[in-house]
């Protein structure tokens, strides 16, 4: 299950990470490796094991409609680059 | 050729929760930029969505309101895409397992008939942000507010089977029937809080597979829905009939232009990476809840409308209108409570009730009349104290000031005439001033019979009990 250095450009994009050539190899040859180390996984039969999500018992956690309090908005946006009054300010996305 | 459409829905409701689904901020609509929000909703590292009960318990009340199976075991999924409105880079929905699948909804056509359209799936997930990108307000740059950022959705996703605008717009106008009156959401599409995307496709009529398909967005209302399929079925026909090929696409309604325009292509986009959500753990929904939310389910309106004719016995069409609303029903029966007939009730509604609604553009919450007001105005037509033009004249006071009907009926001397002696001389009266009237009457012009009641009813101020007035006209006449 070779993963080839178009599907990991297709991945950086995804994650918006921008990589020179040379790091594209070297990410492909290093995400292969890891692949071949978890292939070997599929040597085990589970075919009649039901696809595991959670590793717990625990289900249904939740909790009533109950309104708490929010953040200040100054701390809110304390990490925030920019900020316009109460706004994130970021970059111009679409249009 | 001949073609027909194939559209899909799929509509967002907002979920009207006190607090979002994930954590305790307010979901209050208008408040400061950013003011609601917490590490758990602005995505920061470390914290842990903990699910909103009520949140499961509404869309479950969707689901068994459009007949679909509930699912006993279902689990949260990370839906990753990267935009500044998404602070945790994911949205957390459902996919491969989810709450509620395979119902239906009938709705109403317009020449009566009904439809089934099928819903595939009902789905919980949270909001996105709010993005502002008018240069007004933004300039160069694009604003982003929180607020909405977790606030409970379910998405809705009907089964390809309209085929028309029209079809649309009604399957929309009961999906809003059906959460209004559960009470899960106020179905404002103008405010957002339902929102619809389509997938349209058209292909010959007669034909079983599927033309290529687009998405149209941004149709901010009813009218606008039914607007933007018209154009998008339009378009892809005048396409494919001078030769050209369908491109699957996502297109943007514009509401002014009147046109949907193909959305600059999102990178990637539909490349979602799905994988269940391991902040959450999965949801098991007990028989014995479903049967809990299903007792306290609300009289839904089909069942409603169809009590209304079996009960008050007025016509299909008037319980149609006055199921419309769970609270202007409940304005009927509440009217219903103090004037038994049932009829002229529904007529009062359909009519007066809904013109002055219409002209306010207010809702019936807002009707300055209550239906006990209303109930006791119409039971004096009934015991016919006033005629129904008086009680229009007394209906117009009543929007005016808190008075009781009968205390204005007192006040402005309105109570009608029916004492036969009194009509009589005033019938004389005026037989007497119009002999020439008279004369064509009796020399077969009976037109002229509407001249006299109207003089009667002249001389009484419009208080004389009209059928009286034409008992004692036509004796007198004929004489």
């Amino acid at each position: 299950m070779a993963i080839s250095i178009q599907e990991v450009q297709h991945i950086a994009k995804l994650a918006k990470l921008t990589f020179t050539e040379a790091e594209l190899e070297r990410f492909t040859r290093e995400l292969n490796k890891i692949l071949e180390y978890v292939e070997k996984l599929n040597e085990l039969d589970t075919s009649n094991v039901e696809p595991l999500s959670h590793t717990t018992d625990i289900h249904n956690v939740m909790r009533a409609d109950e309104v708490k309090p929010s953040l200040p908005v100054d701390e809110v946006l304390a990490n925030a680059p920019s900020r316009e009054g109460n706004f994130f300010k970021v970059p111009k996305v679409v249009k | 050729m001949q073609y027909e459409a194939v559209i899909g829905l799929e509509v967002h409701a907002q979920l009207l929760t006190d607090s979002k689904i994930f954590c305790g901020c307010s979901t209050r609509f208008g408040a400061e930029p950013n003011s609601q929000t917490c590490p758990v909703c602005l995505g920061m590292p470390g914290v842990l969505p903990v699910l909103n009960e009520r949140a499961v318990e509404f869309a479950i009340r969707m689901g068994l309101a459009t007949n679909c199976s509930i699912a006993s075991f279902s689990r949260f999924a990370r839906k990753n895409y990267f935009y500044p409105d998404l602070p945790k880079g994911y949205q957390i929905s459902q996919y491969e397992l989810p709450l509620c699948s395979n119902g239906y909804v009938d709705i109403e056509l317009e020449d009566g008939t009904e439809k089934r359209i099928g819903i595939i799936r009902i789905h919980l997930e949270e909001d996105a942000g709010k993005s502002i990108h008018d240069p007004a307000l933004a300039g160069e740059d694009t604003l982003v507010d929180l607020n909405r950022c977790g606030v409970p959705l379910i998405e809705i996703v009907s089964a390809p089977d309209l085929r028309t605008p029209q079809e649309a717009y009604a399957y929309l106008v009961r999906l809003k029937q059906l959460v209004t009156y559960l009470g899960i959401c106020d179905g404002n599409m103008e405010e957002g809080s339902l929102r619809c995307d389509a997938n349209v496709s058209v292909r010959p009529v007669g034909s079983d597979t599927f033309g290529v398909k687009t998405e149209v967005k941004n149709m901010n209302s009813f009218r606008n829905v039914e607007r933007a399929l018209t154009y998008e079925i339009n378009r892809q026909i005048q396409v494919l009939e001078s030769g050209g090929k369908i491109v699957q696409e996502t297109l943007l309604w514009d509401a002014n232009e009147g046109i949907a325009r193909p959305m600059r292509s999102k990178e990637e986009a539909h490349d979602y990476r799905y994988f269940p959500e391991p902040d959450l753990v999965p949801l098991e929904v007990s028989e014995a809840w479903i049967e809990k939310i299903k007792a306290d389910l609300p009289e839904l309106p089909r069942a409603r409308k169809k009590r209304f004719v079996e009960q008050y016995k007025i016509p299909v069409y008037d319980a149609g209108v006055l199921t419309m609303t769970r609270e202007l029903a409940d304005y009927y029966e509440a009217i219903t409570q103090v004037c038994s007939d049932f009829k002229m009730v529904s007529n009062w509604v359909m009519g007066e009730v809904l013109r002055v609604l219409n002209e306010r553009k207010i809702d019936i919450a807002d009707f300055p009349i209550s239906p006990e007001r209303l109930g006791k105005l119409l039971n004096l037509i009934l015991n016919k104290t006033i005629s129904i033009n008086i009680a229009k004249t007394v209906f117009e006071e009543m929007l005016q000031s808190d008075a009781e009907p009968e205390a204005i009926v007192e006040e402005k001397g309105l109570a009608q005439v029916s004492d036969r002696g009194l009509i009589e001389e005033i019938v004389d009266k005026v037989i007497q001033e119009n002999p020439k009237q008279v004369e064509q009457y009796r020399g077969g012009k009976t037109k002229v019979f509407g001249y006299f009641v109207g003089q009667v009813m002249r001389a009484t101020r419009g208080k004389a009990n009209p059928a009286i007035v034409n008992e004692i006209l036509k004796e007198k006449l004929s004489g």
